[in-house]
């Protein structure tokens, strides 16, 4: 990590984990929200043990998209209310590299409640989520959609509707990792043959991958005032 | 002549949708001058400079800077310039110390070199002894000290400043003087806009005036400020 790029890209995580740490204000909202959220799930869908199975793992990922929205709002929204977007965009630092910075900072962010959710998940309806093959699961597609949320967070805190605009530009958005990571993590909770559940599984990988390449690509725009 | 030439802006347009904001600026400004850009509430000043320094992208005209085109050569350009805005531009939640360790770290200063800088400059505003104090807790005066640091810290070669003497006290804008005096001595291009027309630093090179997002006067400083801005734009 010693070219500028990599240097500008580690300040960046670091500046934001520091400075959520200090007033734990997005993580606290986001898993508060996905915790409600759950709960919420459960008590309306009082299921028997097999369809628990069927909706788990609509419940875990619908939560944390909903959850994430928050998050990736007030992440850009401090940048931009603050006028430190501004600052960001006045250092000879690349798009890409503010883009990662950003990024992996509402990856940790997100990945951190999902960690949460999934203790507590299997706990609630008593399904086993703590397996390696799910948190696989759960660390591609946040990544994934992660990306494309910052994206689209940078170019909402740019209008005076950005609460709104978000989710509008990100759900849809976000249908391929939500079908691809549902059908993963349901095959893994299910116990289903890897040969069924695994292709969805680098189905999400593929599209991760291919969100992540047009983000870089595209996010130089996004700045453009 | 063109090897002093610092910023050159030819005919240069910009738009908020159907509103003309600046119209056909032409301007050309020589290494190490001193320039003060006067102009009532939205004459243009606050986007000039945000083009300037390419916050901003212009509906049409040439900017270049340092021989480098706005923008398609912006990441040459943003090396050389420090921006002091009309918000602080900092991070409420890192202190003082942190939030210009960071900026260091992307204007990609070493490390050994980033602590001293930092520390001279922290002691230069007046506030080492607020060092490791949060931002969130400053007073205006205090973040905009802090913001005038980060807008020196990587020694720009050119300095745009918006309304700088904002939140300062008496104290405050002495030290401001001696800060931006100390940068024109050494070499360094400032262009500083005001709309308090009692003040203003001990010396200045030229004084542009704005008014409806055209230049109604390019020229010396003879006199108090008020009755220059008044007689250019009268006759605009």
């Amino acid at each position: 990590m010693k070219s500028p790029f990599a240097a500008a890209v580690r300040a960046i995580v670091s500046k934001d984990l520091r400075a959520e740490w200090r007033s734990r204000e997005l993580v606290s909202a986001m898993a508060l929200f996905a915790l409600l959220s759950v709960l919420v799930f459960s008590f309306a869908l009082e299921l028997d043990k097999n369809a628990r199975e069927e909706a788990i793992s609509g419940v875990l990922w619908v939560s944390l998209i909903f959850a994430s929205l928050l998050g990736f709002n007030r992440s850009l929204s401090l940048e931009h209310d603050q006028g430190s977007l501004d600052a960001l965009l006045l250092t000879p630092v690349s798009r890409s590299a503010i883009f990662l910075g950003k990024l992996l900072g509402n990856f940790m962010f997100t990945l951190l409640v999902a960690l949460v959710l999934l203790p507590l998940m299997t706990a609630l309806y008593g399904v086993q989520l703590l397996d390696s093959w799910a948190l696989l699961t759960t660390i591609v597609g946040v990544f994934g959609f992660s990306a494309i949320g910052t994206l689209l967070a940078t170019l909402a805190v740019q209008t005076r509707s950005r609460e709104a605009l978000l989710p509008i530009a990100l759900l849809p958005v976000c249908l391929p990792f939500l079908l691809t990571a549902v059908r993963a993590t349901k095959g893994i909770v299910s116990g289903a043959p890897q040969s069924e559940w695994q292709v969805w599984l680098q189905l999400l990988a593929a599209i991760t991958i291919i969100y992540l390449v047009l983000c870089l690509l595209l996010y130089r725009f996004v700045l453009e005032e | 002549m063109s090897g002093r030439r610092l910023i050159e802006v030819q005919r240069l347009s910009k738009n908020f949708g159907w509103l003309p904001v600046l119209r056909g600026l032409d301007l050309l400004v020589q290494r190490g001058e001193f320039v003060l850009l006067l102009g009532a509430n939205g004459s243009g000043k606050s986007t000039l400079l945000r083009l300037l320094c390419g916050l901003s992208r212009a509906t049409s005209g040439v900017i270049r800077i340092g021989g480098w085109s706005l923008p398609e050569e912006a990441q040459a350009v943003r090396a050389q310039i420090g921006l002091l805005a009309h918000r602080p531009l900092l991070y409420e939640n890192l202190t003082a110390r942190e939030n210009l360790d960071f900026f260091a770290a992307l204007y990609d200063i070493a490390a050994a070199e980033r602590a001293r800088r930092r520390d001279n400059l922290l002691q230069q505003v007046g506030l080492a002894d607020r060092a490791d104090g949060l931002v969130r807790g400053f007073s205006r005066g205090m973040q905009q000290r802090l913001s005038l640091a980060r807008a020196l810290l990587h020694q720009p070669d050119l300095l745009l400043l918006d309304e700088p003497y904002t939140g300062l006290d008496n104290a405050g804008c002495a030290m401001l003087d001696e800060l931006l005096t100390a940068a024109s001595n050494s070499g360094c291009t400032i262009i500083m806009s005001t709309h308090q027309l009692e003040r203003k630093p001990a010396h200045i090179d030229r004084a542009l005036v704005l008014a409806d997002g055209s230049m109604v006067y390019d020229g010396q400083v003879n006199g108090d400020l008020a009755a220059l801005f008044r007689q250019a734009t009268a006759s605009a």
